[in-house]
């Protein structure tokens, strides 16, 4: 009785594991050592390691990846920090977030016209005396555009760990003599760091595989792993090799979690 | 007793990065109301866009799909990840549940790009007709774990013993499932539920690989219409979307609210970036 | 619990809803009536006052279906259970539905119309003798600019593209065949080559021109210059004349040395329901009269010489888009190669992608 029971509740999410989690996980694998006919073979990776552009796409791919990531750490944690010590933090944190909810096509899709020769931003700088620039497809408008649409969720994991410090710990530095520096770096800064790891996670992997920015903003000239992987899949059709990539970026992606995991062992020692 | 002020020039600063963040927004809203054809001047005021929008039958026909596929695929992965959250909750060991969860989590730290072309690859291996059912197999796929990660911890607080209790009091297990177990878990089902349509509803580059058959669903369509170039219709079409990701927002809210863990809602989103 | 039930119960009606309002609009949009003929071709690529006319004086139903990709159309006719009559297909996929065995052989006595295409555009190398296909419109590969930008003589060859003064001032159509095809061109080679040597070579003069380009598009080509910013594209005849028409700055050519010409052309799929209907179609499309009347609508060159006289000589002497004899022996079509080699030239494109930065 027991038994039918459990196998009920089983049957379903285990099969979307076998199916969706682990099959195409394998797929993925399989296709990477696959050539256009179908035949096993190491040129897809032997073609990767080889090729000096693939691996200076991917080299820019991750550096990237790296200055969004820096970016919008930067922009984020400040306003994290300013966002923790408002009355109605909640609601303010609402706002920070509802952007995510649109569809980041259409945000993508303003920064074209804004962007734009006779742009919104070039009429700006035009009004300020600068001058029109080029702003579409350059490495910078591409930078500007993924960190405007990776900060909230960079935001988020660091407020979340600002609003789970006790405020007691920083009133106790305070008592202790501490200057507000000395608070910040030694107790603020060090309990928020989980907060700052997962925002990495959170921001760093996508970075790496936008691909539709890339075209829209960057007109094909900054190509992603994503970019990459998109172009072999859906345009030139050669599974194999975006098969490869994607394992490059799998194996990117476990390096990133490697070094932003959190040890869990650490938890014991209370202060 | 000190409670940590914000100088003005942490507010100045907070006040800089909303107006960055609403800045495209509202400029798109801002142009869908002119009578122009680019968003480069102003005309004047009209809602022609709007018109040219409510008459577009493609336009509202893609608009169902999504709408259906969000509204679908939710509920089928709510119920399947509810079911997973019950099966994590029940394996005795430690290390079992240690894999099944990061299995579990395998879909929600995935790049879409990848998750797109490892479905892509499935669905061909088993020669699934590219169309409707493989971008609502998709949506379910990876909106399972979020369900699974919303409820789950509603399960670990409910005390175990309120379910031994049942037993003694000669429940069946149906009943002490659907008496004691479901109703502990119902705010996480109603969160996880609204997490599971909103990323459905966001998702672009999944739908992206494993569409087909002209069938399309609206960040598709928004891609290959943006690529003609500016047309004011999107910006109407903008608008719209705007407004009722606002009135899903306080829906959202309410909802969390109601659950009483709002932070707990603010935390899911971290892993839908993209 | 009962809750749940009925949030579940309420959601699912919801969809069933929305599913009927779905069926309905696309009811509305297709009557299904026995008399119907089912056309499937790109977006607004045929005057919708012509779909009108053939209704009135055969009583026949069209009901028009858009593609928006050869690939997209390719998948839905060998998916099967679709009833298209006539189909317009680009001419490597019509090599491509040929070889799948897709496509119905044409009758060419139920076409006395085909008289009036021009002997030159026939027999092309994708359709022997038409056996299978009529053209619809064809074009070329050229070179779109802005004469605010650029004077016309610096961009008049293939080759010029390369000059350093057009420095980021380049814009690509985002096509492996297209891009090769110039620097082919240049080194006096087949658009076809599968010759790696000669792929390689072609590759390394592609490189050089890396610094120049400021991107690689598709479609946006069209708003990106309309917009200046760029003072010249590489695309197809047919996106330039729509640019042309909302900026009279923009002007199109085709350099004399060669380049790719491309055919649309009318099919019957071998699966149609009403090929008595469809030979009428495409009969009626090629009436001089008609053909005119959908290039003057289009703005694509038309195949017919007959129909040229009805068109406006401002339209029929532009060299751009109705090319000279001499030119137009220098244009090729492309052929469909094995895929090895449509994998050997879309590589090195994306290398060539890659280093364009």
């Amino acid at each position: 009785m027991m038994k039918k029971q459990q196998a009920f509740f089983f049957v379903p999410y285990l099969l979307w594991i076998v199916l969706f989690v682990i099959a195409p996980l394998v797929l993925i694998i399989y296709q990477s050592f696959q050539n256009l006919s179908g035949h096993f073979t190491w040129a897809n990776y032997a073609s990767y390691l080889g090729s000096a552009t693939y691996l200076k796409m991917t080299a820019e791919s991750v550096w990237c990846a790296l200055v969004i990531t820096v970016v919008t750490l930067v922009i984020s944690y400040p306003t994290a920090v300013v966002l923790n010590r408002l009355p109605n933090k909640q609601f303010w944190l609402l706002l920070v977030i509802l952007p995510t909810w649109i569809n980041l096509l259409l945000k993508t899709y303003a920064f074209i016209g804004l962007f734009a020769h006779n742009g919104s931003v070039n009429h700006f700088l035009e009004f300020l005396g600068l001058g029109a620039h080029q702003l579409l497809f350059t490495d910078t408008s591409f930078i500007i555009v993924a960190s405007y649409i990776e900060l909230p969720f960079m935001v988020l994991p660091i407020f979340n760990s600002l609003a789970s410090l006790p405020s007691s710990l920083i009133n106790a530095a305070a008592d202790l003599g501490a200057s507000r520096w000395q608070t910040f770096t030694r107790v603020i800064w060090p309990l928020s760091l989980s907060g700052v790891k997962a925002g990495i996670q959170a921001v760093f992997i996508p970075s790496l595989s936008l691909f539709m920015i890339t075209r829209l903003i960057a007109g094909n000239r900054v190509i992603t792993l994503g970019t990459a992987i998109e172009e072999h899949f859906l345009t030139t059709q050669n599974w194999g090799m975006g098969s490869t990539i994607g394992v490059i970026l799998i194996l990117a992606m476990f390096i990133v979690m490697g070094l932003t995991g959190e040890k869990k062992k650490q938890q014991g020692g209370r202060h | 007793m000190k409670k940590q002020h914000t100088g003005w020039l942490g507010k100045v600063y907070l006040a800089l990065v909303l107006v960055i963040l609403y800045l495209p927004i509202f400029y798109l809203v801002y142009y869908s109301f002119s009578s122009g054809k680019t968003m480069e001047k102003f005309g004047h005021f009209s809602l022609v866009h709007y018109r040219v929008l409510a008459t577009d039958t493609r336009m509202i026909q893609i608009v169902i799909n999504t709408a259906i596929i969000a509204l679908l695929s939710s509920l089928i992965a709510t119920v399947i990840g509810t079911l997973g959250a019950l099966v994590i909750k029940r394996v005795r060991f430690r290390q079992q549940r240690q894999v099944l969860l990061s299995l579990n989590n395998v879909l929600m730290v995935s790049p879409d790009v990848l998750i797109g072309a490892s479905f892509l690859i499935f669905f061909t291996v088993i020669g699934l007709r590219l169309g409707f059912v493989s971008v609502l197999l998709s949506h379910i796929a990876f909106s399972i774990p979020i369900v699974v990660l919303m409820v789950l911890p509603k399960l670990n607080e409910m005390s175990p013993t309120l379910a031994d209790a049942a037993a003694d009091l000669g429940a069946t297990p149906w009943q002490s499932l659907s008496r004691v177990t479901l109703p502990a878990m119902t705010p996480g089902i109603l969160v996880g539920y609204f997490m599971a349509f909103t990323y459905s509803l966001d998702d672009f580059a999944v739908t992206f690989f494993v569409t087909g058959n002209g069938f399309t669903t609206l960040s598709v369509e928004i891609y290959s219409r943006a690529r003609q170039g500016i047309n004011l219709e999107i910006n109407a079409l903008s608008t719209v979307v705007f407004l009722l990701s606002l009135a899903l927002v306080a829906g959202y809210y309410f909802l969390s609210s109601r659950a009483g863990r709002r932070n707990r809602v603010m935390t899911v989103k971290e892993g839908d970036v993209q | 619990m009962k809750r749940l039930m009925s949030a579940m119960i309420a959601i699912l009606l919801i969809c069933l809803v929305l599913a009927g309002i779905n069926w309905q609009l696309d009811r509305s949009s297709r009557a299904s009536q026995d008399n119907t003929l089912t056309i499937y071709n790109w977006g607004d690529y045929i005057d919708p006052a012509l779909i009108k006319k053939f209704e009135k004086q055969t009583g026949i139903h069209v009901d028009y279906q858009t593609f928006d990709s050869n690939e997209a159309m390719l998948t839905k006719l060998r998916q099967g259970g679709t009833n298209y009559d006539v189909v317009v297909p680009s001419e490597y996929t019509v090599s491509r539905l040929k070889r799948e065995h897709l496509l119905a052989p044409l009758d060419h006595a139920k076409l006395p119309n085909l008289q009036y295409v021009s002997a030159g555009l026939l027999d092309q190398s994708f359709d022997r003798h038409n056996r299978y296909s009529v053209p619809y419109f064809w074009g070329t590969l050229g070179i779109v600019y802005n004469d605010r930008l650029i004077a016309r003589h610096q961009v008049q060859h293939w080759r010029q593209l390369w000059n350093p003064r057009l420095r980021k001032q380049l814009l690509l159509i985002d096509s492996a065949r297209d891009v090769f095809a110039m620097a082919l061109i240049i080194d006096h080679h087949s658009v076809n080559t599968t010759n790696p040597v000669y792929l390689h070579q072609a590759a390394h003069r592609l490189h050089k021109l890396a610094p120049n380009v400021k991107a690689v598009v598709a479609d946006e080509m069209k708003m990106y210059m309309e917009d200046g910013e760029a003072a010249a594209g590489v695309t197809y005849s047919g996106e330039a004349r729509e640019m042309m028409d909302n900026d009279p700055h923009l002007h199109y050519l085709v350099p004399s040395e060669g380049s790719n010409i491309w055919f649309d052309n009318l099919v019957i799929p071998r699966r149609a329901q009403h090929k008595a209907e469809a030979y009428r179609f495409i009969n009626f499309m090629l009436e001089p009269h008609n053909a005119a009347q959908n290039a003057r609508y289009i703005g694509y060159a038309t195949p017919e010489p007959t129909a040229k006289k009805y068109l406006p000589k401002s339209v029929t002497n532009n060299k751009a888009f109705y090319p000279s004899a001499k030119v137009m022996k220098r244009l090729h079509v492309y052929s469909d190669l094995p895929l090895k080699d449509v994998g050997t030239y879309n590589d090195l494109f994306l290398e060539f992608k890659m280093l364009t930065r």
